[in-house]
């Protein structure tokens, strides 16, 4: 337990976990729970658009989960978990109330601010829009700094799309232009149907290319076929990040589970630019 | 810091680190094999032994019996003792007020390592460079290093398996150790050169008298160069560079069809650090421990994510260990991973050689 409220970003200890409370527990979809959580002192927990926790539940084990809240609000931490295993489906149980364990913040994050008076072009792919949704806050907090911020969504139904309600209050306050596509819907869905990549034509309609920052984030096939698209449009592969999904234990570099070529997913990434890592995208099993 | 003895006899040096006070850890023999291990007699020592190692096979055998020091390396290296393979890392508890973390004691008296050769040392000195050295250091590794007392000893031969002269690792170890000893001679001039590395190294050998001559130290140079020079397998020279434009030869193919994915190579590797972590609960459900155990990358579950492994070939994996080794970790840590200990040659049940695969690989063309 700390004995004074200072915030946890210098990580004394990055291998111990601290105990964090659940404030709200929350279903997002059929599978998908959003976790509020915040320190026991009060003390604030400062974070990266991008940067991850990894997160402990009691008894069960460890998982590598992606902060998705405002980096603004340090009071809390936002966290959006799929329950595909052992581990992120005992998170996705927690109650308000309940405590958990909390390692971070990790990794590299995505560049937002050195990105001003550029068109912010965010491509989310499903659970995606989680680890971008604190970049997407923190170019909205300084709007006026950006040319355009433009979203697309990529969900594999109408059903499946995260966070509908903040879409919703985001297209209404036109706060970022949204283009959503799925791959599958019903006769009632009156929007695209389609990959990502087909978006990119309608999303970029009188944007000059040269002036584009692109962030990715979504299954590995997605953001490499979709950095290609962008690439092909004209935007630079150095103003395109993306973010890497490896298996983590230790988030330091210590363990060496989440290589990626040269690189430790954990400490390099997640978030790379695009042309750093271009060729291992298209190299299996790397 | 200059202190440098000659003696007859190693036993002296290890009698005086445990009169120093140190918990020694030396070689003994046991189940066939060299290994490290405390040594509480001086006499312990496996004197007169010699280790045939060749692409897998290791077997000890009777060699000169008034020498000491001409095996090579045992099957496990320091890293048993610097990294454990299973440490425990964390108690949890859950009580009325919640969760609670503490990391357990430390427990590590101050230990001479004895006998550790010099491609083993240079493997220290890379794990080092991971484990202690780096943004994010393990407690425990950095405790149990900066508390351990290097004794090398200089090898005067070397196995069939050993190619560490073209790794610049060995036969003989410039600097980094506390004390280094070199067996010299036959017969009438048999003897060891004693020299001291450090301040603590030097504390230790104040007892020893007489003094090391100019031509006992000539003698040492000349046992390591003939060490160095009977070695048949030499790395190739640009390797790092070479794996990283061949990552899709079939040869690739080759190899995995022989490798067994038994992960030996990983276990055996004095530099190979990975880890994975297990959570264990009491019956109660409210304590918990997490341990850190040796993990490889050759185990399909290493790169498992939601929905699968990432490496599910046999191929991806040896290119993974291969790569990193010789390839990557130049990239992560500004030096080869690889030290030429020859233990993955000798302890791959298929007999898989390093050296080998890499030259076949560089012959390949670029991707």
């Amino acid at each position: 337990m700390r004995d004074s409220a200072e915030p946890h970003t210098a990580i004394a200890d990055p291998m111990l976990p601290i105990a964090m409370r659940v404030s709200e527990a929350w279903r997002e979809l059929d599978d998908v729970v959003s976790l509020r959580l915040v320190t026991k002192d009060g003390a604030p927990f400062a974070f990266a658009p991008g940067q991850f926790n990894m997160l402990y539940a009691f008894g069960v084990g460890e998982a590598a989960i992606s902060i998705s809240g405002d980096p603004a609000r340090t009071g809390e931490l936002l966290h959006t978990i799929r329950d595909v295993g052992a581990v992120s489906g005992a998170l996705t149980r927690l109650k308000a109330g309940d405590e958990v364990g909390v390692r971070g913040p990790f990794g590299s994050s995505w560049p937002v601010d050195s990105e001003h008076d550029r068109h912010l072009l965010f491509v989310a792919g499903g659970l995606g829009l989680a680890p971008l949704r604190p970049a997407i806050y923190r170019a909205l907090a300084t709007r006026h700094r950006f040319a355009s911020i433009t979203l697309i969504m990529g969900a594999r139904s109408p059903r499946d799309l995260l966070y509908p309600y903040q879409l919703a209050g985001w297209t209404a306050s036109h706060a970022l232009r949204l283009n959503i596509t799925v791959d599958h819907a019903g006769p009632e869905w009156t929007g695209s149907v389609g990959v990502v990549t087909t978006e990119f034509a309608r999303a970029l309609a009188g944007i000059d290319p040269a002036k584009v920052s692109a962030y990715l984030c979504g299954p590995e096939i997605m953001m490499r076929f979709g950095a290609m698209g962008l690439a092909d449009m004209g935007v630079s592969t150095e103003r395109m990040w993306l973010s890497m999904e490896r298996s983590m234990k230790c988030a330091i570099g210590l363990c060496g589970h989440c290589q990626f070529g040269p690189d430790f997913v954990c400490k390099d990434g997640p978030v790379f630019r695009h042309d750093e890592i271009a060729r291992r995208l298209t190299l299996k099993e790397i | 810091m200059e202190r440098a003895a000659a003696l007859d006899d190693p036993r002296p040096v290890l009698s005086a680190l445990i009169e120093a006070g140190y918990r020694v850890i030396a070689p003994v023999e046991q189940d066939g094999a060299i290994r490290y291990l405390p040594a509480v007699d001086p006499d312990s020592l496996p004197k007169g032994r010699i280790d045939s190692q060749t692409p897998g096979s290791y077997r000890l055998e009777d060699g000169d019996p008034e020498r000491w020091f001409d095996y090579v390396v045992s099957p496990e290296s320091w890293k048993a003792w610097l990294y454990p393979a299973r440490r425990k890392m964390w108690t949890s508890t859950r009580s009325e007020d919640g969760l609670s973390f503490e990391r357990p004691e430390a427990e590590w008296t101050p230990t001479a390592f004895f006998g550790v050769r010099p491609c083993d040392l240079a493997a220290i000195e890379k794990q080092d460079a991971i484990l202690k050295d780096g943004a994010f250091a393990d407690p425990d590794y950095a405790h149990r290093r900066e508390n351990a007392l290097i004794v090398v000893i200089q090898c005067a031969r070397s196995a069939e398996t050993c190619f560490c002269a073209s790794m610049n690792t060995g036969p003989r170890a410039q600097a980094g150790f506390d004390i280094a000893l070199t067996e010299l001679g036959a017969e009438a001039d048999h003897r060891f050169l004693v020299e001291a590395g450090s301040e603590a190294g030097a504390r230790v050998l104040e007892g020893l008298t007489e003094d090391a001559t100019e031509a006992d130290k000539d003698a040492a140079h000349a046992a390591t160069n003939a060490a160095a020079a009977s070695q048949i397998r030499v790395m190739p020279e640009n390797v790092a560079a070479g794996l990283k434009a061949r990552l899709t030869a079939p040869e690739w193919d080759d190899v995995a069809k022989r490798c067994l994915n038994c992960a030996n190579c990983t276990m055996a590797c004095p530099t190979c650090f990975c880890s994975d972590v297990q959570d264990t609960s009491d019956l109660t459900g409210d304590l918990t421990d997490r341990w850190r155990v040796w993990d490889s990358c050759f185990n399909p579950d290493f790169s498992y994510i939601h929905g699968g492994a990432v490496r599910t070939s046999s191929m991806s994996r040896y290119r993974q260990w291969m790569t990193h080794k010789l390839s990557s970790w130049h990239d992560q840590f500004g030096a080869s991973g690889c030290v030429g200990c020859g233990r993955c040659i000798a302890w791959c049940p298929v007999g898989i050689d390093i050296v080998a695969e890499a030259e076949t690989l560089m012959a390949q063309p670029e991707d």
